[in-house]
């Protein structure tokens, strides 16, 4: 049975907690996530949960404790957004590390200075070489089916690596939207039991955890932890097709906008997407070849898959909405890695935008797109990275 | 309780830290490791923070741990255990875990003292059922002896060097055990490898007690204070009779002094013996022993006082 609410994307996320009901959680508030934890933290007063909720006195000790009840052996959750994450920084390595299958919701905020609270990727972008598993979600619908499919994933005994689902601060988190939730019993059974592996309380297998390892293995280690995430792709799709048979909706590696005849392309991440598809809908009805491609994974980064699905393009927009400072933004390092090595490349250009929760607005889509209309037909470029939006 | 402490027992149970680890010799933390070890008759599951301890225990497919152990950073070892045993409610719960495991700590003066601070005082506050300990050698020995807030004054550590302008380190240290048993926890301590049946006693009532606990006990290191190798039990001997070193508890709010020196040592006897002091027995720094003796003797009868 399925039912059909109009919430924000935090009580999506807590609705999926319950239906969840993990071992254990750690709490510490932070804007924008803030009331999804107070959410689940009344569902826990109110007897909706089994979880053991422990309210830490900051995220790096959430994640330290993570990481301590995990190796115990049992389903971890925790959430938390911009500054706090950045906190659990070196705690991110050493749960990918151990290969710990924690899930985190990370609601994205902007970093300091100057102090902001709103919605921008530099919090997961700061994690993404920490070895975790990266999925991106357009609305509050995407974060709650991702959310649930994250666990399924990550406990993969193939894989075993932690997962964080990421969704715009404030642009999700705190907007009403409609959301179609699946039943309890449906998430229940979709998840399934966790199984413990190596588990710190069988004392009968003692097991000691994070040693002291040099230059002569720790290379090797690096390389497994390589192999593993890169190899997810099949479990991703065939997890994609199991949920799309209890929810009807479909999910890849990626999701492609009318890019298949399209000649010029805007590739972004989470809700601007959303926006952008509308602007698309418009460019078309002009007779203006467009689409756009939303990678739902930021790690691993599908290269192929992504290259492939653009590579019939003449231009490409790559949208960021974090900046990596005397550099281009990290979305547009990706894609032009992933065509690098293709003998017909798209003139690829960036744009830097939203940052702070600077409002991302469909006129913004519409001049990138005649930018880009112009690149195609005069093969000129004027700026290969630009922020734009800016205040005149 | 479980049973008085008897050598002859003792010497009879199985040692759960292997020898072949890469502690120096006669390191005083490898004996207290041992000691606490021996005293539980519970299955333990222990966690330490980066430092000595853990880089000489556990490396690549090497590890000394006869018990489950974990280590996962520097600052968080508390964090960690309660995120352990915090796991181990729930599957006693669900019946997937045996119930009378206990969870010891085992961290250095820096990862307690300093950077380890917060998350500390987080699982204390948040009434985890752990044993704490703080095997204190009084500098951050692992990264070649820099001074922590447990450091005493005077101390010429590689960060607070003795040199012609500024005589070692320029503050008294931190009262550890007086900050932790102030979070009103069940049961705080101070213990000293040389007394080993005091030490041993407080091990087994600390595990009795439900809540969170912490012992501080202090564990020469002959490296870092430049000392004798087999100096550790004398040293930490002497400290404890010089009163620079108390044994005490504090139950419940309620202290308790487990040892009063028969004849109170002069803190010279301790400080003469060790490298890291010799500048202060220089005409010039004299004046500061007088400020540490005077220092220990109020803290001495501040802590008679308060029983
Ligand atoms: C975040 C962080 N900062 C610094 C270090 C470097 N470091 C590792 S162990 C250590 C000192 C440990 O000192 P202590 O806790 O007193 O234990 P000991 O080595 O004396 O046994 C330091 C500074 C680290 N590993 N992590
Ligand atoms: S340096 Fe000191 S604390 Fe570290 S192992 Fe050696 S004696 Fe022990």
């Amino acid at each position: 049975m399925k039912t059909i609410s109009a919430v924000t994307g935090n009580e999506a996320i807590a609705e999926a907690m319950r239906q969840i009901n993990p071992d254990f959680s750690a709490v510490y508030p932070i804007t924008p996530q803030t009331d999804l934890m107070q959410k689940f933290s009344s569902f826990h007063a109110d007897g909706y949960v089994s979880t053991e909720v422990v309210l830490v006195e900051s995220e790096h000790s959430a994640m330290s404790a993570c990481i301590g009840a995990a190796c115990a052996g049992g389903r971890v959750v925790t959430a938390t957004s911009g500054p706090g994450l950045a906190l659990m920084w070196e705690m991110l390595f050493v749960a990918s590390g151990m290969r710990l299958p924690i899930v985190m919701p990370v609601v994205n905020r902007a970093l300091s200075a100057p102090l902001n609270i709103h919605g921008d990727h530099s919090d997961a972008m700061g994690a993404r070489d920490s070895g975790w598993i990266q999925i991106w979600s357009e609305n509050a619908q995407e974060a709650y089916d991702n959310m649930i499919q994250a666990f399924r994933i990550a406990e993969h005994m193939d894989i075993r690596l932690p997962a964080m689902v990421c969704y715009d601060g404030f642009i999700i988190s705190h907007s009403i939207s409609r959301v179609e939730f699946l039943s309890d019993e449906t998430v229940q059974k979709f998840i399934g039991d966790f199984t413990p592996t190596n588990s710190l309380l069988d004392i009968e297998k003692v097991v000691s955890y994070g040693p002291l390892v040099l230059t002569d293995q720790y290379h090797e280690y690096k390389k497994v932890q390589n192999d593993v995430i890169s190899s997810i792709g099949e479990i991703v799709l065939k997890v994609a097709d199991e949920f799309e048979k209890v929810s009807g909706r479909k999910y890849s590696l990626f999701d492609s906008y009318r890019l298949d005849d399209a000649e010029i392309g805007i590739v972004i991440l989470n809700s601007a997407a959303g926006t952008t598809k509308d602007v698309i809908d418009e460019a078309r009805k002009k007779g203006i070849k467009a689409g756009l491609l939303k990678p739902r994974f930021f790690r691993p980064f599908f290269y192929n898959e992504i290259a492939e699905a653009l590579s019939g393009l003449k231009v490409i927009c790559v949208m960021d909405r974090s900046d990596s400072f005397g550099a281009f933004g990290p979305l547009y390092t990706e894609i032009a890695s992933s065509m690098f090595h293709m003998k017909n490349k798209p003139v690829l250009i960036n744009k830097i935008y939203g940052l702070g929760g600077r409002d991302y607005l469909p006129v913004h889509a519409e001049m990138v797109i005649d930018e880009l209309s112009e690149i195609a037909e005069t093969g000129i470029v004027n700026h290969y990275k630009e922020y734009i939006g800016l205040r005149e | 309780m479980r049973g008085s402490i008897k050598l002859k027992d003792i010497s009879e149970k199985e040692i759960l830290l292997a020898s072949g680890h890469r502690m120096c010799s006669g390191c005083g933390a490898a004996i207290v490791v041992k000691m606490v070890l021996l005293a539980s008759d519970y299955p333990i599951v222990a966690c330490s923070p980066t430092g000595c301890l853990e880089v000489t225990t556990c490396i690549s497919d090497y590890t000394s741990w006869k018990i489950p152990w974990i280590h996962s950073a520097f600052e968080n070892a508390a964090a960690t255990i309660a995120g352990v045993e915090t796991m181990h409610r729930v599957l006693v719960k669900k019946g997937k875990a045996r119930e009378d495991i206990k969870f010891i700590v085992f961290a250095g003066d820096g990862g307690t003292y300093d950077i380890g601070f917060q998350s500390l005082s987080g699982a204390m506050e948040r009434g985890h059922d752990i044993l704490y300990i703080c095997y204190d050698n009084e500098a951050y020995m692992n990264t070649g002896t820099q001074r922590s807030s447990a450091s005493p004054l005077g101390a010429d550590t590689s960060t607070s060097p003795a040199g012609d302008v500024i005589p070692g380190k320029t503050q008294h240290r931190k009262n550890m055990t007086r900050i932790m048993a102030e979070h009103n926890i069940p049961y705080a301590a101070q213990a000293s490898p040389s007394h080993y049946n005091d030490l041993m006693k407080k091990i087994r009532k600390a595990l009795e007690i439900k809540g969170p606990k912490f012992i501080n006990i202090l564990s020469p290191c002959n490296r870092g204070w430049r000392s004798n190798s087999n100096d550790a039990i004398e040293l930490s001997k002497i400290a404890v009779d010089s009163c620079y070193w108390p044994l005490y508890e504090i139950e419940n709010g309620k202290t308790t002094v487990n040892h009063i020196p028969k004849e109170k040592k002069p803190l010279r006897d301790f400080l003469k013996p060790q490298g890291r002091f010799s500048h202060l027995f220089k005409e010039n720094n004299i004046h500061l022993i007088d400020q540490l003796q005077k220092k220990i003797d109020e803290d001495w009868n501040r802590l008679l006082q308060s029983c």
